[in-house]
């Protein structure tokens, strides 16, 4: 029995991905692929990323997207656009599609959304339909030019990558008539700034410079301000070269309508409605996911051009059709079967868990919303005054995660439904597990996904250096190397982790998992479900413990300083939630797989394979949180004197207090990997089979 | 003078993939059809679009397209089509991969065009690809047309030019590279497509979210077409030998690539 036809297609995806009921993303999906396949493919094929300079030719990826409906695909239908409602999880998918052939040119096409988004997150109603309006393609029978915009928030150098609560850039009133709006002076110099060479405005951090204006905030600038509008000179930039970077230079005069958000004037002071960082805050939780997603579709893009090689590896010598040297190549081998199997259940879990992270901030937008409608109504002001009024919810999301994980006959599900009714105890879990799942999708699918797009590079060999690789897999590499800065380097994404992992909400959620994945492991037995609950626990149990463990000269383990412990339980976390997410797509398929025509043929067949897989997944990850766990729990103990004694199996229970019942938990971890290698030689064994097409889809 | 156009264009797996014929419990079929990704025939999509630009230009036209397809294949394809065109669809549900005889093919299509709610035939322009590429027998069209009483056909279409007495100019590809140019003096009539003169329609999403609100309750009424081809033995299907022998150069002069394939049909 074939468990693996044919490489995963749309059907398959939808169900996995959640998207099988929503046409109008499907029509997105079809849109950014007709665009990656072509002018994407074509640009890069045709070496255009050859240059730092913004040409006609890369030019046609903004008419391109215009053409396919992508540019407008952000805005609102009011505004000219066509989807309705939050965007999170169709920007990932058109990231994902435009990304599995080029990541610039899915970086140019976010640029513009980016450049939205603190004004469609904390804009004025005027400035949300001006500028969207202004960036949506002329519907028939209008006359005027698209509008594209860029986002400036890092400096000039030295200060890239600087905490983005330092803002260097500057506003100033320059001039402030009785009974007329304020004029302002704005000083900004951008580096790194996507879209700048045709940006026609920017949204800009600054800080105050001018003891009548209150705090930082972010302002609109545009073209035809007067002043300097300097694109600057390109970055020489290495990567992402489908998407116009440039270092400008802003000195504009604008009025002070163009604040994000709007000001009031209280005593003869402006005073801005947010501050840059508030802003910054908002965008940022969710521009995040859709980078991750972009890492994500160039492993899962690199399966079908391995394979092909691969197969083809020695076809150009003595060997005949018919022959397993022919026909497999160096399929033939176990070793680049287990390899690509590797980089293929590290993509799904990727996707899995950026996919996750996208619905997750659907959910969460009209939360966020009405949360702020109450906090408004009950006049409950700035961050502290919110996080006070949140805290009695906490618990109410804890007993809301625990009535959710009995067995619906064994709950009070009237307190059930109110709990889930009250959009305060929503945000209070949304947040608390966004915070976890956005960073971690960020820090992870980007900075290992891309040490494993090394090895999808490595499977071709030389070919895979080379710029006629097939699908792009060496320019892929480079780029995953920028998609694991931006928005934020890696360091970013770790200190929200480590300050979101340790929460009560997260911990309770965790609590459920480690049960549900249980039960799934006794109704589906050999899907890995046992391998993660017992990792989870030992992670849990690892993050107790050093809560409470202190260092031989008595520092706390688990301290905001210690990043050495906080950071690495992160990253082991990060592991751990993507073959969850992972795990889920494939149940989700397995159970509504059935429901779908064409998926139903031969659905239990790769809903083996995919369990395979993720119990191989599974296994590594595993062993990834078992080697933080030790190197932490043993790591910070002083043992000067070790001549082989004091770490014998015998004598290591006295290292520390508890020592046992981590031992007992390794154990159990190491236990539950029992046939992760044999699912993986299953898995690896169903890729010399799989039916790939005569041809890739889009150009050398 | 307003049209009533309806387009036969169903979709075809993907030639992109590897099409194994094999022998199914129901006859030949493609390997794995169910599993392989589907494209919207692209003779049809020349006629669904040549469609499209006529009706835009003669007020009160209105477009149809009737497929017969996996309704589930059928879905995913409509995603993409939808979005370069308005049109109605009219939905059958069967198979794609090509074993099938026209004759019976073309019996449930002229059914379902009579079926149509308040199509009038005076006004009936019926278009479709002259070949498809499933199993181009070419012979699809010219039997619908006939079911349906229309007489006036034409094959191989590349332009239609209404003109101002209500006529219309017909080319119709002949050997040679040229066009026999015929004048029609009114519908209804049958037009198989060939290239047509138009590129593929930019997307609309507007015009996708307004197609889609009645193409996925068509979808889902789409009554079962059993089409195949019954009483057909089929002594052997097989594809035509691939023979690929690839070179990858750059920055090479366009007479010298033709001098090259000239020198190589000449052996």
């Amino acid at each position: 029995m074939e468990r693996l036809r044919t490489l995963p297609g749309d059907d398959v995806r939808q169900i996995m991905w959640r998207f099988a009921d929503r046409y109008d993303l499907q029509m997105v999906v079809q849109s950014s692929r007709s665009v990656a396949r072509t002018t994407a493919a074509r640009l890069v094929a045709d070496g255009a990323r050859n240059t730092h300079e913004w040409t006609p030719e890369k030019a046609e990826l903004l008419k391109a997207f215009d053409a396919s409906g992508l540019t407008g695909m952000f805005m609102e239908p009011e505004q000219g656009g066509f989807l309705a409602g939050p965007k999170n999880l169709a920007m990932c998918l058109v990231a994902f599609e435009l990304s599995w052939v080029d990541g610039g040119a899915a970086t140019c096409n976010l640029a513009t959304d980016l450049a939205l988004a603190p004004i469609h997150e904390r804009g004025t109603q005027e400035q949300k339909d001006y500028y969207m309006s202004k960036c949506v393609p002329p519907q028939p029978g209008e006359d005027r030019e698209v509008w594209r915009g860029a986002f400036a928030l890092t400096e000039p150098l030295p200060y890239v990558g600087v905490d983005t609560g330092v803002v260097s850039g500057k506003v100033r009133i320059d001039e402030w008539k009785e009974g007329e709006e304020p004029m302002l002076q704005v000083e900004k110099r951008g580096r790194f700034i996507t879209n700048m060479a045709f940006a026609n405005f920017v949204t800009a951090a600054v800080n105050t410079d001018d003891e009548r204006i209150k705090s930082s905030c972010m302002v609109i600038l545009e073209e035809g301000d007067e002043g300097t509008y300097d694109p600057g000179a390109p970055t020489l930039k290495m990567v992402h070269q489908l998407s116009a970077t440039n270092d400008p230079v802003l000195s504009l005069k604008v009025p002070a309508s163009r604040i994000i958000g709007g000001y009031t004037v209280q005593d003869g002071m402006i005073v801005p409605n947010y501050s840059h960082g508030e802003i910054i805050a908002a965008v940022f939780q969710r521009t995040r996911i859709p980078v991750g997603v972009m890492t994500s579709a160039k492993l899962l893009s690199a399966v079908e051009p391995v394979i092909r090689y691969q197969r083809g590896r020695f076809r150009g010598g003595e060997s005949k059709p018919g022959t397993p040297r022919y026909e497999l190549g160096l399929q033939q081998n176990e070793d680049a079967n287990h390899r690509l199997l590797d980089v293929w259940s590290t993509g799904e879990s990727m996707a899995s868990l950026g996919f996750a992270a996208g619905r997750m901030a659907d959910d969460f937008d009209p939360i966020e919303k009405e949360k702020e409608r109450i906090f408004a109504e009950q006049e409950i002001k700035g961050p502290r005054a919110q996080m006070k009024a949140l805290k009695p919810k906490e618990q109410d999301a804890i007993e809301m995660i625990q009535l959710r994980a009995k067995p619906e006959g064994d709950r009070d599900q009237a307190r059930l439904d109110a709990l889930e009714a009250d959009p305060l105890v929503q945000y209070s879990y949304l947040s608390a597990m966004s915070n976890v799942y956005i960073p971690a999708c960020k820090l992870w699918n980007t900075g290992y996904g891309c040490q494993m797009m090394r090895e999808a590079v490595a499977m071709m060999g030389g070919y895979g250096i080379t710029e006629d690789c097939p699908g792009f897999l060496g320019q892929k590499w480079m780029d995953a190397q920028l998609e694991a800065t931006y928005e934020g380097p890696e360091v970013v994404q770790r200190r929200q982790l480590a300050l979101s992992m340790t929460g009560p909400v997260f911990a309770a959620q965790l609590t459920a998992w480690i049960d549900e994945l249980r039960l799934h492991a006794q109704e589906t037995p050999g899907r890995g479900h046992c391998t993660l609950a017992t990792a989870f626990e030992l992670w849990a149990w690892t993050v107790e413990h050093l809560q409470s463990a202190k260092d031989p000269e008595g520092k706390p383990l688990m301290h905001g300083r210690r990043q050495g412990v906080t950071f690495a339980l992160a990253d082991a976390l990060a592991w751990l939630v993507a073959v969850k997410c992972f795990m889920d797509d494939v149940d989700e398929l397995a159970e509504k797989g059935p429901m779908n025509a064409v998926v139903a043929e031969g659905l239990d067949a790769l809903v083996d394979f995919f369990g395979d897989m993720a119990t191989w997944q599974a296994a590594r990850a595993a062993g990834e949180a078992g080697r933080v766990a030790a190197d932490l729990v043993f790591g910070y103990i002083l043992h000067p004197d070790c001549a082989g004694e004091c770490c014998s199996a015998d004598a290591a229970g006295n290292l520390f207090e508890g020592a046992e019942a981590f031992y007992a938990l390794r154990r159990k971890v190491d236990a539950a990997v029992a046939g992760a290698r044999l699912a993986k030689d299953r898995a690896a064994a169903d890729l010399t089979k799989v039916m790939i097409p005569e041809a890739l889809d889009y150009p050398l | 003078m307003s049209y009533h156009i309806v387009v036969c264009g169903s979709i075809v797996p993907d030639p992109l993939q590897t099409l194994e014929p094999v022998t199914g419990p129901q006859g030949p079929a493609l390997k794995n059809e169910m599993m392989l990704p589907a494209v919207l025939d692209p003779w049809a999509g020349h006629a669904l679009y040549e469609a499209a630009n006529l009706a835009k230009n003669v007020p009160d036209s209105k477009v149809w397209l009737v497929s017969l397809g996996p309704k589930a294949k059928l879905q995913q394809v409509m995603m993409n089509v939808a979005q370069k065109v308005p049109f109605e669809l009219v939905v059958l549900d069967g198979p794609s991969g090509g074993f099938t005889e026209a004759e019976e093919v073309a019996a449930h299509l002229a059914k379902a065009i009579e079926s149509i709610d308040g199509l009038d035939k005076s006004k009936l322009l019926l278009f479709g690809g002259w070949q498809s590429a499933s199993r181009g027998t070419g012979a699809v069209m010219q039997i619908v047309g006939e079911t349906l009483g229309i007489v006036d056909q034409f094959q191989g279409v590349d332009k239609l030019e209404p003109q101002a007495d209500g006529s219309m100019q017909v080319k119709e590809r002949m050997e040679g590279g040229s066009y026999l140019v015929s004048t029609l003096s009114a519908p209804p009539a049958v037009f198989g497509w060939a290239t047509g003169t138009l590129p593929e329609p930019p997307n609309n999403p507007q015009v996708g979210m307004q197609n889609m609100r009645f193409i996925m309750p068509a979808i889902q009424k789409a009554q079962p077409a059993q089409v195949g081809a019954a009483g057909v033995e089929f002594k052997s299907v097989e594809l035509p030998a691939q023979r690929r022998e690839t070179r990858v150069v750059k920055d090479v002069p366009a007479a010298d690539i033709a001098r090259e394939i000239v020198d190589w049909i000449k052996g």
